[in-house]
């Protein structure tokens, strides 16, 4: 496993050669935190621009660009690679191993993304401008009539769907093959258990993508047809391939999401996780559904009504596996002995948001409502709360959780409670007011609007700046935490944390479990 | 669990990218196929055979009537007169019927035309045989030129009982360019 | 349906409320409960599953809020060390799993309703183009009345330099008309990328796939003004491209369709006549404002498209100029208008364009001069 024994190299090399899996975890989260920020002044450019009817400050070909690159950069940009980072940090200190699989895979899938996002976002000063189709790129708006850049576009998502690719095996190889003696499958923290079956989830559908982009690279410039009806092809089929992938995708996001909050809940209700088996079935059927339900974002492209009631009932059906995940996060909470910190405060959050998100998929789960409901500012509301308040919020959760094992250094909580209260406020002035506007009958992607809808996207504007605000203070409490916290000597930071990565010194030296520790041959969760 | 490297790790790995790659070539080897499997036996977009039907004789089923809508559209940039030589036809199930689409090229250049056809609703489409279609073929036309385009199809007897009304749609292509690169690789 | 109507008779006072007590009047915070029945079917069971997940949010959420007042550390309180039940698990598995087969037997209802497009009276073709609907009536004897159907709201609106109108882009040159009390159903495609046509108070969403039709259908009970929207992200201009549809007695139906077949006619008669430049320049700003300023700018100073003035397409030979607005520019925005203007309306425009934004050629483009140039 490479040089052991010797603290990290000094200078730049540190982080370009670097094969450890804290450094290479941090380079991720940082990473992602860039292409938040990034992806956010989007979304304010998108929501200044929304800010009254009318057009006022961009063109509605760059509105399309931004509402696109938002998409991009937040799901490819910040979401994944901000989990990633954190498996890259927690999953060998939760199994008890030393390092990754594949130390110097892992450097490799970290150093191709910011080149990925280099070339995304180079497409902004192309001719013709950056792609303008919407993060679901559907043909033919994006083959026959995309900007020439949209080929920069189609590698950039190879690109990054190799690197997702990479990161996910090299997971996989490390929870397969390098859990401490003892540490069995059913021992392992649902963190753990849930990137697993996200990792799996992104080998299977990360090249179907690929595929897709690739059909799209082979029209534009093959003379192919697979997505032109000219040539015997169908523009149907993009949607059926690219919802294929992108169905498993949105629980590719959340399922980490899951995991942070089976975390961090047990750990302020000073009880143990409720139901740790029914959690991982849980985890798995989602996982399983997720693959049978794509064409639920298609209801209205005119599929036989077989295939409607089809996809309909499988859909519904993933509110089971979803609703004994919420039940047990609460049973948790129910006779704990709870504090609210800011990281529990933040899983509180993801608990209450997730849902509604939760209840509004179940609404779209139904056929005939979403005939209303489908491409409406509903489902830009519905999709925020799953995935800003589910795997934004968690993920801020597990900063401030497990900040202090990496640094060494305790945040400020009275700030980290402002930043909570602002985040969920501002998050909630921005996207409740959406479902109104949905429901009403105003379409999404669309750069102005019918004046019925003006004030509450004026609200929703607000709101969006005021949670854009929030994430300086995030930021800035972060590197404060870093360069000037507090100390922290207690091996286990918080008193109701539980797992192996509590058992190591604070901060967590370069090198941990480089000799296995021993695991309690007892069940650990029942 | 089968061992392909000494290495447990590597072993994963490889059994991993096997994974990757095959979800890759599935993409084409399987769902395009598959898609387009489905189409024709669920009628999906009102997809139609490609090829001509072969009619395997049968009664004609005189008291049912069927209502036949011909539409046409062109697609972008395409410049051709197209239209249904009749908007509206009225057959049998198990009848063999002729009708004809109108195509002029006004332009002063000789073109290539592609039809697409559609039919609504779409679980019509598996009961709608054409024998003979000028959508099985590219269509050229010489600059200024003009053509009537046959179409020949029976109503299969077995049409459920609740469709009274077919609508074949077609949409026309300009396919040129595509033909004129087909003819410079032979 | 009495269950609905006793969601609705609940619902309706309260999100009134809730959205005149808050946000004044005016602002619609539900979905439009539909004309039609199938409308209000949807509608009913839009509010079915939203108090039902109200219902079950509302218990949920009182279980958690009660856990978080009464269970904190800080009030002393210690933690139960309790952590799995089989029979609560098993319970809250299958108790939802009934509750959705609740919802999915209304839903399929409602769903086989919405796809029954059978024996309908009128038919018409919805096209998709960038970024306008062309409605085309069709009929036994092949008179096929068609029309574009533009967004009228003038650019000095979107650019703020007017005050916005009351319908602001949900109002379109030409709106479809149907009849009242009777089945029409649409048949939907489009000419360049998938489009979809919406109305939420008909409850008609559909895509329009190029290449492909669609099928919906509505019966509309009540005559009135429904507006809607392109709801399928389709370029640039996806938010300018409405939807307005009339629904008028049958009489009215009938004699704006024999009006607008009159029209037809009165178009190709015109088409022989010349016109003065003056009634040229009217008209064709007229056209200009419509189907060109979106891309060319108020003032043909360019903006998706190239500018018009001082173009050298504009300022050039006339015969290249009819070119581009008649077959268009291959691979660009600019689409061949050739099918979509009458002949008098190219001829008004392209001269427009060589007159208008110092312009000053003094060409005078005449419908005969389209005729002859299509002809080649």
């Amino acid at each position: 496993m490479g040089d052991h024994h010797h603290g990290p190299a000094k200078g730049l090399s540190r982080w370009l050669f670097t094969t450890n899996h804290k450094d290479i975890g941090t380079m991720y989260l940082w990473f992602s935190f860039a292409m938040f920020i990034l992806g956010g002044a989007f979304a304010m450019i998108i929501r200044a621009e929304l800010f009254q009817p009318g057009m006022q400050l961009v063109e509605p070909g760059f509105f399309n660009q931004m509402t696109t690159l938002h998409g991009l950069v937040m799901v490819f940009g910040a979401i994944m690679p901000s989990f990633v980072g954190l498996a890259n940090w927690m999953i060998p200190m939760m199994i008890g191993a030393p390092d990754m699989a594949l130390p110097r895979m892992n450097n490799w899938s970290f150093w191709i993304l910011p080149p990925g996002f280099l070339m995304l976002a180079s497409t902004l000063f192309m001719e013709g401008g950056a792609p303008a189709f919407g993060w679901t790129f559907y043909a033919p708006l994006s083959t026959t009539y995309a900007a020439p850049s949209v080929t920069f576009f189609i590698f950039a998502i190879h690109i990054l769907g190799v690197s997702s690719i990479m990161g996910s095996i090299n997971i996989i190889a490390t929870v397969m093959n390098m859990r401490a003696p003892g540490m069995t499958y059913m021992k392992m923290p649902l963190f753990v258990w849930t990137w697993l079956i996200t990792a799996f989830l992104l080998v299977a559908v990360m090249p179907v993508l690929a595929g897709a982009v690739t059909m799209m690279l082979m029209d534009i410039h093959f003379g192919t047809s697979f997505f032109s009806a000219a040539g015997g092809g169908d523009p149907v089929l993009f949607q059926h391939i690219f919802w294929f992938f992108g169905h498993p995708e949105v629980y590719i996001i959340i399922l980490p999401a899951f995991g942070v909050v089976s975390q961090i809940i047990p750990a302020f209700s000073r009880k143990p996780l409720f139901g740790y088996a029914s959690m991982v079935y849980a985890t798995a059927a989602i996982a399983f559904l997720s693959f049978i339900v794509w064409a639920h974002h298609m209801y209205t492209v005119g599929m036989p009504v077989a295939g409607e009631l089809f996809f309909m009932y499988a859909t519904m059906l993933i509110a089971v596996p979803t609703g004994v995940k919420v039940f047990n996060w609460i049973s948790t909470m129910w006779r704990g002995a709870l504090s609210f910190e800011t990281p529990m405060l933040f899983c509180i959050g993801f608990l209450v948001l997730f849902t509604i998100g939760g209840f509004t998929g179940l609404m779209l789960s139904i056929a005939p409502a979403d005939f209303q409901y489908h491409d409406t500012y509903f489902v830009v509301a519905h999709f925020h709360y799953v995935m800003v308040a589910g795997a934004v919020f968690s993920m801020t959760a597990a900063v401030y959780y497990w900040l202090p094992k990496w640094s060494g250094r305790m945040y400020n909580e009275n700030m980290g409670k402002i930043h909570f209260w602002v985040s969920f406020i501002g998050f909630n002035i921005t996207f409740f007011p959406q479902h109104f506007v949905g429901l009403a009958g105003m379409p999404r992607r669309i750069p102005d609007y019918a004046l019925q809808f003006a004030d509450f996207n004026m609200m929703s504007s607000i709101g969006a700046f005021i949670y854009g605000a929030s994430q300086i203070l995030f930021l800035y409490n972060v590197i404060a935490t870093i360069v000037s916290g507090k100390r922290v000597t207690d091996d286990r930071v918080w008193d109701g944390a539980e797992g192996l990565e509590w058992t190591v010194a604070t901060p967590a030296p370069y090198h941990t479990f480089e000799v296995p520790p021993a695991i309690d041959p007892t069940p650990a969760h029942g | 669990m089968f061992r392909i490297t000494q290495n447990p790790a590597i072993d994963t790995v490889i059994k991993l990218v096997t994974v990757a790659v095959a979800m890759f070539a599935f993409v084409f080897v399987v769902m395009v196929p598959l898609y387009n499997v489905l189409c024709d036996v669920l009628g999906i977009n009102g997809k139609t055979a490609g090829a001509a039907y072969t009619p395997v004789s049968s009664a004609i089923d005189e008291s049912r009537d069927i209502r036949i809508q011909f539409v046409a559209t062109n697609n972008e940039g395409m410049p051709w007169v197209f239209r249904p030589g009749s908007t509206m036809m009225t057959v049998h199930p198990g009848a063999a019927n002729d009708t004809v689409f109108f195509a002029q090229n006004p332009t002063p250049d000789p073109m290539v035309a592609q039809a697409i056809p559609s039919i609504s609703p779409s679980r019509a489409a598996a009961y709608f045989h054409k024998t003979e279609c000028f959508c099985f073929n590219q269509q050229p036309l010489d600059g200024n030129a003009s053509a009537e385009m046959p179409l020949q199809f029976i109503v299969d007897r077995d049409l459920p009982a609740d469709i009274r009304t077919i609508t074949l749609s077609y949409t026309i292509f300009d396919v040129t360019d595509r033909a004129a690169n087909t003819l410079a690789t032979r | 349906m009495s269950f609905g109507n006793i969601i609705r008779a609940l619902a309706g006072p309260v999100l009134a409320f809730a959205s005149a007590a808050v946000f004044g009047q005016g602002n619609q915070v539900n979905m439009a409960k539909g004309v039609t029945e199938v409308g209000a079917e949807i509608y009913d069971l839009h509010m079915l599953i939203l108090w039902i997940c109200v219902v079950i949010g509302v218990g949920v959420f009182s279980v958690m809020f009660y856990s978080i007042i009464y269970h904190r550390k800080s009030r002393g309180h210690e933690p139960a060390q309790f952590h799995e039940s089989t029979k609560v698990e098993i319970a809250w598995t299958v108790v939802p799993f009934l509750i959705l087969i609740g919802m999915a037997v209304p839903a399929t209802s409602t769903l086989l309703e919405a796809y029954n497009t059978d024996d309908a009276e009128i038919d018409i073709l919805v096209t998709g183009y960038q970024w306008k609907w062309k409605y085309e009536y069709l009929d036994e004897n092949g008179e096929n009345v068609s029309f574009f159907s533009n967004l009228s709201t003038p650019q000095s609106e979107i650019y703020n330099s007017q005050t916005k109108g009351e319908n602001y882009l949900l109002e379109v040159d030409e709106p479809v008309v149907i009849p009242v009390d009777t089945k029409v159903r649409f048949l939907l495609t489009a000419n360049d990328v998938i489009h979809s046509w919406w109305v939420p108070e008909i409850a008609v969403k559909k895509d329009a796939i190029p290449g492909f039709i669609n099928e919906a259908w509505t019966k509309v009970p009540e005559q009135g003004i429904y507006r809607g929207q392109c709801t399928e992200l389709c370029g640039a201009y996806h938010g300018f491209m409405p939807v307005e549809v009339h629904a008028v007695s049958r009489e009215e139906y009938d004699a704006w369709l024999a009006a607008k077949r009159a029209d037809k006619v009165a178009q190709a008669a015109a088409a022989s006549q010349a016109l003065s430049l003056d009634e040229l320049m009217a008209k064709g700003e007229a056209v200009y404002n419509a189907q060109c300023m979106a891309c060319h700018g108020m003032n043909g100073e360019g903006g998706v498209g190239k500018a018009i003035a001082g173009s050298p397409v504009a300022l050039g030979d006339i015969g290249r100029h009819l070119d581009v607005g008649i077959k268009g520019v291959a691979g660009t925005a600019m689409q061949a208008f050739g099918g979509q203007m009458s002949d008098v309306d190219m001829a008004a425009v392209i001269t427009y364009q060589r007159n208008a934004f110092g312009n000053n050629t003094g060409d005078i483009v005449q419908p005969s001069d389209v005729v002859n140039h299509k002809k080649g």
